[in-house]
């Protein structure tokens, strides 16, 4: 199939940036968006250009490295995948593309498609765990999960912390990446004992951040590859409420 | 070189326990006047990186991805085992370590072996502690399944994303240490070279891969734990930025490198589809407990639509050839029987290389629901990639590669054998011996980080007494220098050809002449073949752009170079192993079946390569493997 690229170009973090075309021609309808994009790479290395940056490493939809924005969409336009995984038998043959990085301002560029996403790091690293040095633990079965509790919390920790979300976001929130944390955390006893702290820290570090705020369009949820529920969203924002009432920091 | 596995004494049940009151504390105001640096932030390095920065040590960490939560631990799929019990099927520490050496094809050492199996069980404890949410049955007890080369069910899982769970918990802990300011994170930073000084690990040279620049870290000890060395094959399942460079630079300043040769290939891998593939998808063994692995009985039948060939017509292989295991023999055994089957020209899909990975008869017994709740998201991923629906029609798979069990040396410690460099994880050779089972990878991983590494660094710490250098040492400067020399070469060669061709070239010698079967023949040719390309290489590369900027051109060079050097390596071992075992199979040395025939007269040893300069031949010691607990017998899954 043949194909016509409009790819985000910026040389640095301060380089002016600017769309540009590129002509990929003669793609395998089986390869994956990121393979055909190797493809147009070699062909640029090979006439003496510069290759287009972009992020990938596991190529199966679980690392959360990938992350371009298609045609407007983050991660393209099917539902509940990664771009890695996003073949191009879902494209029309003669189709225009439109490639552009994750734009979010606590997302900054680093060349090309490549961006800077250490502030979701930040926002982990604000209460995201459960303290529990190692050493410390009971035996695994003495605390009894139900199931449904545990799936729910599962299906809140397959987040991938790709920042999807985020770029999707017309606020550039990253609620629903702090909500899913959250909510893994908070359906399990293990949770339990930090929860209030956890909460405030965490969507505390999230604004520190320069995150926007949600206003519910419900973008985050459709561009989330995991397909995590804004649903966790609400029980963040219940949780932050009760934690700003009640939770006193002993300092 | 000096081979000093540093087992203890006594009974092998006693062994670690005793091991542990015997090595050497620091006390805890010490604990703080130490550095050390963790590179890789997977399993092992991640949960190293956390536990000993939770000690009180001083912790850097580095990793070549944007953020540590990316590590290819992550993709793990299907579980984690621990002896456990919970099933009452008759699992013990004993058996489980039974199987393991065993599964290895009893070229892994006893004593290690038993210690990953002792941990298994505080792993499990750990994770859950730490809020893993690993699947559990409607009382709320954890759940198990089973796994090849076993016959209890003592995998613990997390749906198909048991690996991403267990990371985000070690990244959970790793992200608590770094808010608390004992550990210092460095991501997208790449290691280049280890430094020594007097013949101890002193430190590293990195390279920021946004900036170019091009830096030292000094510290007390160094831990490796940067993976395997599968992305030499170039299509393998592993991430695309795996590679060797950290371990083959250790190897080159006098870490001693071990069964190079043992590769594991995974039976149940989506089958390459065309020359612009990048990589290879895993579909996890744990498919095989309900899917029946089969091809036509003729081969008329291979281009028929599967749904219009009776039982009677199929061939269930595994099945037939091994009754007690079944469709869950061990991963090199169902990938050379997968191999067989298609050389006989009875393999299906374009090239003839697949074979039939069937639902059908789970989903009549158990329905759709179940199948989809334990396997739903391995099935849709099958589904993005080839376009088929796994529910209605056999899943297409064929082995890759997949898991490297050799790696360098370490002793009982996991000390390499440069003082003061630990190496855990995938990037060690210890537990697996020959062939890895299912689920025992990211045991290995925690075991390393969270149980042994902690114990073993302050025994190093305190007996050594070791000094910290300064970067300013003449040996950092001249690693620096060669670090920067390599890349401004690299940038300057400016030939027609670029760094992935070469890589596939090179990926393409290794998968014929040293993969699946090897022979004296083809490996001969694989070390004429390899030096040829490699002068090529430096010869004909283009890589563009410059050093000072994000250039993923440059990073994926200076890989490739060491892909090309330890890709001989790799050759030479497997040359030089004259018997079958495990994942390393000579077709000189079958038996009359066809399965791996080992020498244990001549091999039963541990094979460690020293570097002696480049152009110079490296050489090979022994380590002899001592079996005191398992008899050495013929592997059989019949």
């Amino acid at each position: 199939m043949n194909l016509t690229l409009y790819v985000w170009r910026q040389k640095n973090r301060d380089a002016p940036g600017e769309m540009v075309r590129y002509p990929a021609e003669d793609i395998n309808p089986d390869a994956s968006f990121l393979e055909m994009l190797d493809v147009v790479n070699e062909r640029l290395i090979e006439k003496g250009e510069e290759p287009i940056s972009f992020d990938s490493d596991c190529r199966e939809g679980i690392c959360g490295t990938c992350s371009m924005v298609i045609n407007g969409q983050a991660h393209g336009p099917i539902p509940g995948v990664t771009v890695c995984q996003l073949h191009m038998r879902y494209f029309e043959d003669g189709s225009t593309i439109y490639i552009e990085p994750w734009r979010a301002k606590p997302f900054p560029v680093i060349r090309d498609l490549v961006v800077d996403r250490a502030a979701l790091d930040e926002v982990i690293a604000a209460g995201g765990y459960v303290t529990a040095n190692c050493g410390s633990a009971p035996e695994a079965n003495s605390l009894p999960v139900s199931k449904e509790n545990a799936d729910r919390s599962f299906d809140a920790a397959t987040c991938i912390g790709c920042g999807a979300c985020v770029a999707a976001c017309p606020n550039g929130s990253a609620m629903l990446f702090t909500a899913a944390k959250l909510a893994h955390l908070h359906e399990l006893p293990q949770g339990q004992a930090e929860r209030q702290r956890r909460t405030k820290n965490m969507v505390d570090a999230m604004d520190l951040a320069g995150f926007g705020n949600c206003t519910n369009h419900y973008e985050c949820e459709a561009a989330c590859p995991k397909q995590i529920s804004v649903d966790t969203i609400a029980r963040m924002n219940r949780e932050y409420l009760r934690a700003r009432w009640s939770y006193r920091d002993e300092g | 070189m000096k081979l000093d596995a540093r087992i203890p004494d006594g009974p092998i049940e006693e062994k670690w326990d005793r091991h542990k009151f015997e090595m050497k504390l620091v006390n805890p105001a010490n604990k703080r006047k130490y550095d050390i640096i963790v590179v890789g932030s997977g399993l092992a390095g991640g949960a190293a990186a956390a536990t000993l920065a939770e000690l009180g040590y001083n912790v850097a960490c580095f990793c070549y991805q944007d953020s540590p939560r990316r590590a290819h631990s992550i993709a793990a799929q299907g579980g984690i085992n621990a002896a456990k019990n919970y099933q009452n099927d008759g699992d013990s520490v004993f058996r489980l370590f039974y199987d393991t050496v065993k599964g290895g094809d009893f070229r892994s050492r006893e004593a290690n072996v038993f210690r990953l199996a002792q941990e298994s069980v505080n792993i499990i404890d750990q994770c859950v502690a730490m809020g893993v949410p690993f699947a559990r049955e409607y009382g709320g007890y954890l759940a198990n399944r089973s796994f090849g080369g076993a016959q209890v069910s003592r995998t613990f899982y997390a749906r198909g994303q048991t690996g991403q769970q267990l990371l985000l918990g070690v990244y959970a802990a790793l992200s608590r240490q770094i808010a608390a300011g004992n550990v210092a994170m460095f991501r997208r930073t790449e290691m280049l070279d280890l430094v020594t000084v007097e013949g101890r690990a002193a430190g590293i040279v990195t390279r920021n891969l946004i900036t170019g620049k091009v830096e030292s870290f000094s510290a007390h000890s160094v831990v490796l734990a940067t993976g395997g060395y599968g992305n030499a094959f170039f299509l393998s399942t592993n991430a695309m930025g795996c590679n060797v460079t950290a371990a083959y630079r250790a190897y080159k300043k006098g870490a001693g490198f071990a069964n190079p040769c043992y590769t594991q290939i995974h039976p149940t891998c989506i089958p390459v589809s065309g020359d612009y593939q990048s990589k290879l998808t895993l579909m996890s063994e744990s498919l095989r407990n309900d899917g029946r692995v089969w091809v036509p009985k003729n081969k008329e039948d291979t281009g028929k639509d599967p749904s219009d060939i009776p039982d009677e017509k199929r061939d269930y292989y595994l099945e037939r050839k091994y009754p007690s295991f079944g469709n869950l023999a061990p991963r090199d055994i169902s990938s050379r029987s997968a191999k067989e089957v298609c050389d006989e020209g009875r393999g299906v899909g374009p090239g003839g290389l697949g074979v039939y990975l069937d639902f059908r008869d789970a989903i009549e017994r158990l329905g759709r629901d179940a199948i989809e709740q334990r396997y739903g998201n391995l099935f849709d991923m099958y589904y993005r990639i080839t376009g088929d629906d796994p529910y209605r029609t056999p899943m297409r798979i064929y082995p890759a590669v997949h898991y490297t069990m050799g790696g360098l040396w370490v002793d009982y410690n996991l000390e390499s054998t440069i003082p003061g460099l630990f190496v855990a994880g995938e990037a060690n050779f210890s537990d697996h011996g020959a062939n890895r089972l299912g689920a025992s990878a990211l045991m290995q991983g925690l075991a390393d980080g969270y149980f042994v590494l902690p114990y073993t660094m302050g025994n190093y710490l305190a007996s050594a007494r070791p000094e910290k250098v300064s970067t300013d040492h003449p040996e950092f400067k001249k690693a620096e220098a060669d670090v920067a020399g390599r890349v401004d070469k690299l940038l300057s060669i400016n030939g027609k050809r670029t760094v992935d061709s070469f890589h596939r070239e090179l990926g393409k010698i290794l998968w014929d002449d040293c993969g699946m079967a090897r022979s004296e023949d083809s490996l001969k040719r694989a070390l004429t073949r390899i030096p040829e390309l490699r002068e090529e290489f430096w010869e004909n590369v283009r890589v563009p752009g410059e050093n000072d900027t994000f250039n993923q051109s440059l990073e994926k060079a200076g890989r490739v170079v060491d892909f090309l050097e330890f890709g001989e390596l790799m050759v030479r071992d497997a040359l030089a192993r004259d018997e079958s075992c495990g994942g390393h199979f000579r077709v000189d040395h079958q038996t009359e079946d066809g399965e791996a025939k080992r020498d244990d007269e001549n091999f039963a040893h541990a094979a460690v390569w020293e570097h002696k300069g480049d152009g110079e031949e490296p050489v090979r010691h022994q380590e002899e493997l001592v079996f005191e607990n398992v008899k050495l017998a013929t592997r059989s899954y019949k």
